[in-house]
């Protein structure tokens, strides 16, 4: 206030340069000039390099066809007739798969872990200790090769395939599982199986509004259990069970039939996995820890079981607390999942970043798809992560 | 005693005890080593089914371990025959005679014979000035900064590059390999990140938009994408970026890619230092007439610093488990070493690549948890100065 009366009295008595304004008006515009000098000379010497080492720029191989093949293809893909873009998508597709299935593992192992360290059992605590400081404290690559390397590499050749009933086989080229095929009518299941998804979301609100308007509970985890198991087990009874799967048999050099999970993606997702969960536990800890104790007392003094205390007190308030750190440890198993390129697991790196860029080398515009697509995948995630924290976050009066 | 005498109504009754008579000890089964049993792992029939669990597990893993690591270790030999079943008839575990034989290789890689003890002279040096700054009761802490971001890297350019005029014969870097890259690598990242990450949070933080814009795009760029397509970026883009005569060499590109990407965590780190001090320290500076640079130097860094000690150190530990990646595009580092000799045909048996695992397991290990104990002890420390 009376800072804006005087220099309205008496205008500011510092020379142009010694004015904070335009000081801070004139460093961002030396920034901006370094800035752009930078680029421009980045651009300037990329043209000349690539000019003289003949090679095109744009986007252009992206419709050229690729000419390698991909040992691991969720959509079809063939060496003569794919292109490039279409490799791009195999890889992208091998990132999300690997990504997907290890954040739910990492975040299963990582909440039993993280809770077992703060058990009163002496002995499970001190394990749980011990797994976190061993795994963290270990490099990601180096335990993604020892598992690949030393472990699925080094096991029995496929005569001496460890075997366990209903066509499972362990053996150097990976895990042979029965592959499920689809018979006429799985349709059915499936459209089952998503209504009672969709049943037992209805339901949950159903007896939330319930609860809050009578103080009458009902039974929600046995009612979604019925819907989202019960009914597509219903349907597919009435329907004669509509799947049969494909058992890998065991012949002469070579197991037939059964779906092949490469050693390559065990180890990467074994390694990224428990890796991962040795991170996810700490952040479960310290968002268990951070619920005070007082919180846990009362809830027993209301005559709550430690049940009901854990679910509906201590978990709630821990997730607040979890659940930010939690997103930044998802962020870093999917961009971890790129290590897959030291032991040649085709995700988006080792196919887009690897093959194709010493085919083209087109490095520029092959290493900016790249890093745009993490960015995308990253924003995607915190953006999702950020709307879920927001729902748990504390509502202040 | 005289007070009961006199006391008729007490001296009407049968027996009064006047004495309190002592506590009698708790069950045996309370107290002592079965007490402590019985609390903290048999309280409960599902305690008692998780420790059965995990012992069995425990009983079945470490002896295996031992087994492997020293028991049926091989402790000499000259090559693979050693460290193979079929030649020794006995259970093979650990390979250490190809340790042996190889850890020159894995310290300096194929840094030349006679010029090695500058590599020594050079882990004395570090080792020297790491240990001045983490002592936190040594005298002259301040020279001991000068030295470790100053005298320190110049000292080591110079002694490891090589400077003819010294008569210190030029070492490729090409040559360069082993625990020598992954130290360096993570020497430079820890000695560049900080002061770049001071930098990029406090540019996060400016009032000026265009600063705060570049700062904010960069940390959040670098942070993402994975590092290894930094590296990726570093070694193939930068070269196209630069004009050709000032073309980086390889281990030097590693290390520009590897102390951005350390920076711009760093950063964050820095700024959630810089957020936990009160708003009122900067207005208290600025009371006293403080320009920018004096209140960030003075009053706000040292106490921002001082609070992340900890986070610094783990980012620190994450950087140094980083540097792991560069073998990815084509570094000689630690790890690299071990994959380069594991495959090698003369130590071809079936436990060598276990062997080399361990060992660089064992090397990170004592490192990173190292690294941690400090960065805990540093927190407890700090929390102590809390109290009051």
């Amino acid at each position: 206030m009376s800072a804006e009366t005087s220099t309205e009295t008496s205008p500011a008595q510092v020379a142009f340069y010694n004015d904070p304004r335009m000081r801070g008006f004139a460093y961002q515009i030396i920034l901006c000039v370094l800035v752009g000098l930078v680029v421009y000379g980045a651009t300037v010497n990329a043209i000349d390099h690539l000019r003289r080492a003949h090679i095109a720029s744009g986007f252009g191989f992206w419709d050229t066809t690729a000419g390698f093949d991909i040992s691991q293809t969720l959509i079809s893909y063939s060496a003569q007739a794919s292109t490039y873009g279409r490799a791009f998508w195999v890889g992208l597709l091998n990132t999300l798969l690997v990504a997907g299935i290890g954040l739910v593992f990492a975040s299963i192992i990582g909440f039993i872990i993280g809770i077992a360290r703060l058990s009163g059992n002496w002995l499970v605590a001190k394990a749980a200790g011990g797994y976190v400081e061993i795994l963290r404290n270990i490099p990601l690559l180096l335990q993604l090769l020892f598992w690949y390397n030393a472990v699925l590499k080094a096991l029995p050749i496929v005569r001496e395939s460890y075997t366990a009933p209903g066509g499972i086989y362990l053996n150097n080229r990976g895990l042979i599982l029965p592959q499920p095929v689809p018979q006429p009518g799985f349709g059915w299941v499936m459209i089952a199986f998503a209504l009672g998804i969709a049943g037992a979301v209805a339901f949950h609100y159903w007896a939330g509004h319930r609860q809050m308007r009578t103080g009458k509970r009902a039974p929600v985890l046995w009612v979604s259990l019925a819907l989202v198991i019960g009914l597509p087990l219903a349907v597919a009874a009435v329907l004669g069970f509509p799947l049969a799967f494909d058992y890998a048999k065991a012949g002469r050099f070579n197991i037939l039939g059964g779906v092949n999970v490469q050693p390559e993606f065990l180890a990467l997702l074994f390694g990224l996995s428990t890796y991962t969960a040795a991170f996810v536990a700490e952040v479960v800890r310290a968002g268990i820890l951070a619920v005070a104790r007082g919180q846990t007392e009362a809830a027993y003094s209301l005559g709550l079981r430690s049940g009901p205390t854990l679910r509906l007190i201590v978990v709630p308030q821990a997730m607040r607390v979890i659940v930010p750190p939690l997103t930044n440890q998802y962020l870093n198993l999917i961009k971890n999942s790129s290590l897959a390129v030291a032991i040649g697991y085709p995700d988006l790196v080792q196919v887009f970043t690897g093959t194709v860029l010493n085919q083209t080398g087109q490095a520029v515009e092959v290493v900016a798809i790249t890093m745009l697509v993490y960015l995308t995948i990253s924003l995607v995630t915190s953006l999702v992560m950020n709307l879920y924290n927001r729902h748990m976050a504390l509502v202040e009066r | 005693m005289t007070m009961a005498e006199g006391d008729l109504a007490v001296a009407d009754l049968a027996f009064v005890r006047r004495a309190q008579i002592d506590a009698r000890p708790p069950p045996k089964t309370m107290t002592g080593a079965l007490g402590w049993l019985r609390d903290n792992l048999l309280s409960t029939p599902f305690n008692i089914a998780l420790t059965i669990l995990i012992a069995l597990l425990l009983v079945w893993a470490l002896p295996e371990l031992l087994k492997f690591l020293v028991l049926d270790a091989v402790w000499s030999g000259t090559d693979r025959d050693a460290c193979r079943e079929v030649v020794q008839h006995r259970e093979i575990g650990a390979c250490w005679p190809f340790v042996y034989e190889r850890a020159a290789y894995f310290v300096y890689g194929s840094y030349p014979i006679p010029e090695r003890w500058r590599v020594d002279v050079f882990f004395a040096m570090l080792t020297f000035g790491i240990a001045w700054l983490l002592w936190l009761n040594a005298p002259r802490r301040d020279l001991g900064a000068v030295y470790f971001f100053i005298v320190l890297p110049v000292g080591s350019i110079i002694l490891l590059h090589g400077l003819p005029a010294f008569g210190l014969p030029v070492v490729d870097t090409v040559l360069w390999g082993g625990v020598l890259v992954t130290i360096v690598l993570a020497a430079v990242g820890i000695v560049v990140s900080l002061p770049i990450g001071i930098v990029l949070a406090l540019g996060r933080r400016s009032r000026m938009p265009a600063v705060r814009l570049f700062s904010t795009l960069f940390i959040e760029f670098v942070r993402g994408v994975p590092l290894i397509t930094v590296l990726f970026m570093a070694s193939v883009m930068l070269p196209l970026f630069v004009p050709q005569q000032f073309e980086p060499d390889k281990l030097l590109r590693a290390m520009i890619g590897l102390a951005l990407f350390a920076s711009a965590y760093m950063a964050e780190v820095v700024r959630g230092g810089l957020q936990a001090i009160p708003h009122g320290q900067d207005e208290g500076a600025m009371a006293l007439g403080l320009t920018y640079p004096q209140r960030m130097r003075l009053i706000i860094l040292p106490q921002a610093l001082k609070v992340t000690i900890p986070n610094i150190v783990n980012t620190y530990i994450g950087l140094f488990k980083d540097t792991t990646l560069v073998l990815i595009v084509g570094i000689f580092d630690f790890l690299r070493t071990i994959e380069v000799a594991r495959i090698d045909p003369k130590w071809a048996t079936p436990v060598t690549s276990t062997t080399g695992y361990a060992l660089a397991a064992m090397f990170y290990l004592v490192f990173c948890y190292g690294m941690s104990r400090y960065a805990r002890a540093m927190e407890a420390r700090l929390a102590s100065g809390d109290k009051r």
